[in-house]
């Protein structure tokens, strides 16, 4: 029977969660790396399909940032910040790792300030891809004066599938990115996004907070944006509005179902400063038809619940009948084994939760 | 030989490596350098880039050093019978 797993990144370290296919009982180990804030929990699905790496993207306030990795399940790790950094004469100064995806047999890691690394190594050994230096609007991108709180820089990575030397990238507050030459160059993905702020590029200066591909339909991408929800047909290349029918157009996270491509999951926030679920009704919103409608899925969650959820606290998975799974940045862990129908707490006081990501081992 | 006192968040980092230990070095850079070679990355939980341009390292905003008691920056010279104490500053929550 397959074995699935939860890998959950918190403000004080990693956890992994380990159930069977059923997903009704939780077996919880960690906390992982130290206590350090992790910024994105997943595994490497090049590897053994039983005992899959595991990496997570650490940055310690006192020992700076490192990709944490364990080839066994979490028993044992070890952490590299070999070449993650922008160099000793750099202007650039790395503060942290934001995100990461593996794939192709490498490992792509997004930085702040905004750049990407990979390795071939397994997570031993970094090297600096591209730091976007042609695209326009990249010399604002870094400005300590222009970023929020919390700045990740580049926190979304999103490969694609068949070819490795395609894949696209997030720069917080500047829009995506899409490289098909391995990093060398660049071309900005944001067409037809909303932007409530003026711009001083047509292409540039859009704030995309997570973006995902449908695995039935790999020209088929989804956005959570700070404007609202899109979704492309074409890889990215074009975007329309699918906002119409959620109680917001704000949110961080988004997932795409594993077998349907008009399926589609978001958690709107209220899109002020507080950022929290609307009217403290915790809900996870569905699209079946592409976001044409929405429903809202709420049997099992809280009341009374005024939490957010961050840009990688969602994650399905693949599943003929697939789970979701939703952390909030205060600390609960909530799963679904029926495609959000309905729901159940699996932790109540973690750290709060920054990634989630979920794996079926075989 | 300079007495050498790392913080409690250090050793769990590194397979074997203990919280004092001695070390023949001119400067806390130079002592730094040769706990790196011994335990690769080291250096990188205890400095950060400069990044003026001038090549040069800096320990880590929230890593202070002290040699002999006062307070020491990377090029601080270490003599035979000092101590340098590498503390991670009592910040955070």
């Amino acid at each position: 029977m397959a074995r699935v797993l939860v890998m959950v990144g918190t403000r004080k370290g990693a956890f992994l969660f380990e159930s069977d296919e059923a997903r009704r009982h939780w077996e919880l180990r960690g906390p992982f790396c130290e206590g350090w804030p992790v910024y994105h929990v997943i595994h490497d699905p090049d590897t053994d399909p039983a005992t899959p790496a595991i990496y997570a993207a650490a940055a310690s306030d006192w020992h700076g940032a490192a990709v944490w990795r364990s080839p066994d399940l979490g028993e044992t790790w070890e952490h590299s910040s070999e070449g993650l950094t922008y160099g000793e004469d750099a202007p650039l100064r790395l503060s942290k790792v934001s995100g990461l995806s593996a794939g192709h047999g490498r490992l792509l890691a997004g930085a702040e300030a905004a750049g990407v690394f990979e390795s071939r190594d397994g997570g031993v050994s970094w090297r600096l891809l591209s730091t976007l230096d042609d695209q326009p609007g990249r010399d604002d991108w870094n400005i300590s004066g222009n970023q929020p709180p919390g700045h990740l820089g580049m926190p979304g990575l999103l490969l694609d599938p068949d070819d490795p030397d395609r894949f696209w990238v997030v720069v917080q507050g500047f829009g995506a990115f899409e490289t098909a030459d391995g990093g060398s160059s660049w071309a900005p993905r944001n067409r037809g996004l909303r932007a409530d702020w003026p711009r001083e590029h047509e292409e540039v200066g859009f704030c995309v907070h997570k973006l995902v591909m449908s695995p039935a339909d790999r020209d088929r991408l989804y956005q959570q944006n700070h404007c609202g929800m899109h979704r492309s047909d074409d890889a990215g290349m074009t975007w329309t509005e699918i906002t119409e029918g959620l109680p917001s157009d704000f949110g961080f996270a988004a997932a795409a179902h594993p077998h349907d491509r008009d399926g589609f999951y978001v958690v709107p926030l209220d899109g002020g400063h507080g950022r929290v679920v609307p009217d403290g009704r915790m809900a996870v919103w569905r699209t079946r038809d592409a976001g044409a409608s929405w429903e809202q899925l709420t049997h099992g969650l809280p009341e009374s619940a005024y939490v957010g959820v961050l840009r990688e606290g969602m994650a399905i998975d693949p599943l003929e009948t697939p789970g979701v799974y939703v952390g909030t940045s205060t600390g609960q862990l909530f799963a679904s084994a029926d495609e959000g129908d309905s729901w159940q707490e699996i932790a109540s006081y973690l750290p709060g939760i920054t990634s989630v990501e979920v794996a079926v081992l075989d | 030989m300079a007495d050498v006192h790392l913080p409690p968040t250090l050793p769990p980092l590194f397979p074997d490596l203990p919280r004092q230990l001695d070390v023949d070095a001119a400067s806390v850079q130079g002592a730094i350098a040769q706990l790196d070679a011994r335990w690769p990355g080291l250096r990188d939980r205890l400095c950060e880039p400069t990044g003026d341009g001038s090549g040069g390292v800096v320990l880590r905003p929230h890593v202070r050093a002290f040699v002999d008691g006062e307070r020491a920056e990377v090029a601080t010279p270490l003599t035979a019978g000092s101590r340098l104490d590498v503390i991670a500053a009592i910040s955070g929550g």
